[in-house]
């Protein structure tokens, strides 16, 4: 792979906190290596930030290794950038040339509120995963790991599944900020295996009723959020709720 | 204070007589009774869950903007555990023994051996959460090998393990926060311990996103914050990942163990530049199926698949022919080190091996095809089954490395070079994880218990869970069940105001040097300074000159740090001044240990210690002890040794040929 050098410009929204309007701000980088992941460029331009005595860009990351989910830029008018399959941290600036204008916003949705700069805030996630999103299992109660004979294909589908980052960029993709992928994700992981089945109808009712109480829109059916979806989480799940949906709604005991 | 509190009695019964007659809490009780957990990794949330289990009222505490971030996510090859479900010989037994020899004597027995006792309850309580691991056609678990064992014992879940046993961990700590049993506070970082009459009670946290500082009373305290590989700037850790948790825990009187012990993992993406801000490990689970190899000739320029079978040089299976690929990470390492630095590494930089998987997607390959009875198959029909088998196993880190090199992995062998990954020291603990200071704990990679001088592969997430899961539900109650007529203590008590005075002094003076460097500069000279002088090998002028560097280095970042923005608000610059000062602080204490520690063991190579061969020369007689650190003061510690008592696993020359 031949390496090579690269000045870009870069149009970043800064915006000082939650309450702050906001805006666009032009900075030109140079020098830039075809090698440097995405952040690492970001690096370069906070490192000259911090020495002109100026606040550099909050953004959020942490593993850079494409699996804590936390990097969540909107890169020329995609979540996590133009690379399929890819967090934003694994993007690498090969996919850029120089002279090129690379645009970088926060996600936008009502309920990721902007902390500062591209840095939202996602707690909501963490509230629908507590509406139901686990099994109710106390340490200690388990039976033996192989008591319980789980068929590889059902195994590695719920694997699929349960490969979700929680990152949000299919919310940020989704014309109406829908919470579906991430919501499927977890209730396929979960019905896909046995010891999910006891509370597949009440998880199903309830997860969805904490999303619509945080004010992720309804589903578009237009599969934005399959397509930018770092770990490429299948559209499938969210036909696989509808049916868990269905199904807990019509035969629910309460 | 200096007392591990080993159980009496045959090693093997220690830890079940222990439970038989260690003190409880009653329900009622424990309702009234709170806990601080600092860190929200596997140790961190899998206590926080079984403790609220319980019943008692838990208080979580992360940096990250969820739970969920930590990390453990980011470990991929696996889990070990003793249920030797593949008839293949393995045993509570084996497992204590592989870890003790693993970490090469230096690691306590009867920790160890609880460890390998709790494992197997580990994979079924993973399994009961819904943890998706791999499995076999027959709907049975799967199992793969790794590094430093002959047995198959680790449980996976394709390259994304911790992910898996972190969200099965986490949603359980979701569960409790929703029932009420715990509350959790993200974005928020604890910069001190809170002591009174001797006994942890409290922490100071900052608010990460208004920068306000909260004071948080708990009976007890739960260090659960993971390594400090990143004082070394660049390793396979998160960028966030910091000691100064543990850091603030030590300056109170936690006695910091066996610093020096770090874990250099071999087989990782090699550096490209000095833009660089992390490492990225490719798992060594690929040691399995993956053959290392460099050219037989120095300085060979060719590209690696024009060097013929018989120019190459698989020198893992010429060196150490019993384990081959699979030798500890630490003799791997230094192996890779020692055929680059006598001119036989490949790539631009000549810092990098080949790992190779071009003779296992033949092997793969060539069973699919008898599998799925295609007669006589063409070498490319075989290619295709192999590689489709290594995508399986393997896929997602074959992306990374695609990702991150440009190269397909498939086709051209991989470079790989050893980094800093793991780091075995770390907060003192007794057998029960409670420090010297009485109600403060440490669980998982956060304390020094169980690796010794080296950690074998697929047991981090091992022990994060046992000691979070299985062991501290039981020790805690032993020094809870004293403080169920202690009553909340305010937190406008004098300690906590003058607690909260000195982390808010701290935070103004880091604001107010108003000096012209950024922290992020000087943790990358702090870096330099230990991958040079502290990292794979060691030697006594090295350790002293780092020592002088370091201490020079604090001085000036003391003067000339710059941090922009405000105290009271949202400023991941000085979240990062306060890390890289404990990191510096940190980095001294580390030279210290590996200067006093005048032996070579597991990841702690000294270079004057070694056998002919170049493999690690113990001295069992002068250094079978943990160095515990006491903090007096400013550059000043206070050696502490425990001694390690081996009545089982009697201490012989750590031989894998």
């Amino acid at each position: 792979m031949e390496h090579y050098t690269m000045n870009l410009t870069l149009k970043v929204w800064r915006q000082k906190n939650k309450k702050d309007k906001g805006g666009f701000e032009t900075y030109t980088v140079n020098g830039i290596s075809s090698e440097m992941s995405f952040l690492e460029m970001i690096d370069v331009l906070n490192e000259r930030l911090v020495h002109e005595g100026k606040d550099p860009i909050a953004f959020d990351h942490d593993c850079r290794e494409g699996i804590c989910g936390m990097c969540s830029m909107y890169i020329n008018g995609r979540p996590h950038g133009p690379w399929e399959g890819t967090t934003t941290c694994q993007l690498h600036m090969r996919a850029f040339k120089d002279g090129d204008t690379i645009v970088v916003e926060p996600w936008r949705a009502n309920a990721f509120p902007v902390v500062k700069d591209l840095v939202v805030d996602r707690s909501a996630f963490d509230r629908i995963i507590q509406a139901g999103g686990y099994i109710s299992v106390n340490t200690g109660n388990a039976v033996d790991a192989n008591a319980t004979l789980i068929p590889k294909d059902d195994a590695d589908a719920a694997f699929a599944a349960a490969a979700c980052i929680g990152c949000g960029a299919c919310v940020a993709a989704c014309k109406n900020s829908s919470a579906l992928l991430f919501l499927s994700a977890k209730v396929s992981h979960l019905a896909l295996v046995p010891q999910g089945n006891p509370e597949r109808k009440s998880r199903a009712l309830d997860m969805i009723a904490q999303m619509d109480k945080e004010g992720f829109g309804s589903c578009t059916a237009t599969g934005a959020c399959e397509a930018v979806c770092p770990k490429e989480i299948s559209i499938t799940n969210i036909a696989r709720l509808n049916a868990e949906y269905g199904r807990a709604g019509l035969t629910i005991d309460k | 204070m200096f007392n591990s509190n080993i159980p009496e009695g045959p090693l093997e019964k220690k830890w079940e007589e222990y439970k038989g007659h260690v003190k409880l809490v009653n329900p009622a009780n424990k309702r009234s009774i709170e806990i601080i957990i600092i860190g929200t990794g596997l140790a961190g949330a899998s206590a926080a869950a079984s403790l609220g289990e319980l019943g008692y009222k838990v208080k979580t505490f992360c940096f990250q903007d969820s739970p969920r971030r930590a990390h453990s996510i980011a470990a991929q090859g696996g889990i070990n555990a003793a249920k030797n479900y593949q008839n293949d010989g393995d045993s509570v037994f084996r497992l204590f023994y592989d870890t003790i020899k693993g970490g090469d004597y230096r690691a306590r027995e009867a920790n160890v051996h609880r460890l390998a006792e709790v494992s197997a309850s580990i994979i079924d309580q993973c399994v009961a959460q819904g943890v998706p691991f791999a499995r076999e056609y027959g709907g049975l678990l799967s199992n793969r090998s790794f590094g430093g064992t002959q047995v198959q014992r680790t449980f996976y879940a394709a390259g994304q393990t911790g992910q898996q046993l972190l969200i099965g961990a986490y949603q359980s700590l979701e569960r409790q926060i929703a029932l009420g049993n715990v509350e959790n506070y993200s974005r928020h970082e604890m910069l001190e311990i809170v002591k009174i009459d001797g006994k942890a009670r409290g922490i100071i946290a900052r608010n990460l996103i208004t920068g306000e500082l909260e004071r948080h009373f708990g009976h007890a305290v739960l260090i659960c914050s993971g390594g400090y590989g990143n004082v070394f700037y660049l390793s396979t850790n998160a960028m966030g990942s910091n000691v100064t948790a543990a850091w603030k825990a030590h300056k109170q009187g936690a006695y910091f163990g066996n610093p020096c012990f770090t874990q250099i993992h071999p087989t990782c993406i090699p550096v490209t530049g000095d833009h660089q801000s992390k490492l990225t490990l490719m798992s060594e689970s690929l040691r399995n199926d993956g053959r290392i190899w460099v050219p037989k000739k120095q300085n060979d320029t060719r590209k690696p698949n024009e060097i013929p079978e018989e120019e190459r040089d698989y020198y893992l299976e010429r060196r150490y022919p019993a384990f081959g690929n699979l030798v500890p990470r630490d003799v791997a390492s230094r192996a890779a080190k020692e055929r680059c630095d006598a001119g036989y590494g490949v790539g631009s930089s000549k810092q990098a091996v080949y790992l190779d998987y071009e003779s296992a997607i033949e092997r793969y390959g060539k069973i699919e095809c008898r599998k799925h009875g295609i007669d006589q198959p063409s070498a490319a029909v075989i290619r295709e089954h192999g590689v489709a088998v290594v995508k399986e196993k393997y896929g997602n880190l074959f992306d990374m490395y695609a990702k991150i090199t440009g190269e397909d992995p498939y086709s051209v062998p991989m470079r790989i070079y050893p980094a800093v990954h793991y780091t075995m020291g770390g907060l003192w603990v007794d057998y029960e994880l409670m420090t010297s200071v009485p109600g403060l704990y440490s669980l998982g990679e956060a304390n020094f218990s169980d690796h010794g001088a080296n950690r074998l592969g697929a047991s981090a997430l091992m022990q994060g869970l046992a000691d979070g899961y299985f062991v501290i539900p039981y020790t805690i109650g032993n020094y809870l069940a004293n403080e169920i007529r202690t009553k909340p203590i305010p937190t406008s008590d004098p300690a906590f105001v003058a607690a909260e005075k000195a982390v808010a002094d701290r935070l103004s003076t880091l604001k107010n040097i108003n000096g012209s460097q950024s922290p992020e500069s000087f943790h990358k000279r702090l870096g330099k300074i230990m991958w040079d002088k502290c990292g794979m090998a060691r030697n006594e002028a090295g350790l002293k000159e780092a020592i002088e560097e370091i201490r020079a280095l604090k001085a000036e970042f003391w003067r000339d740090l710059r941090v922009t923005g405000d105290i009271n608000e949202f400023n991941p610059e000085l979240d990062k001044a306060g890390r890289v000062a404990d990191f510096i602080e940190l980095g001294e204490l580390m030279c210290q240990d590996a200067l006093q520690r005048r032996e070579s063991c597991g990841g702690h190579f000294r270079e004057e210690m070694q056998t002919p061969d170049g493999e690690a020369q113990r001295d069992d007689e002068n250094f079978s002890f943990v160095a515990a650190w006491e903090y007096k003061g400013d550059s000043q510690w206070e050696l502490h040794k425990e001694k390690l008592e081996f009545e089982v696993a009697h201490p012989t020359q750590r031989s894998y040929k």
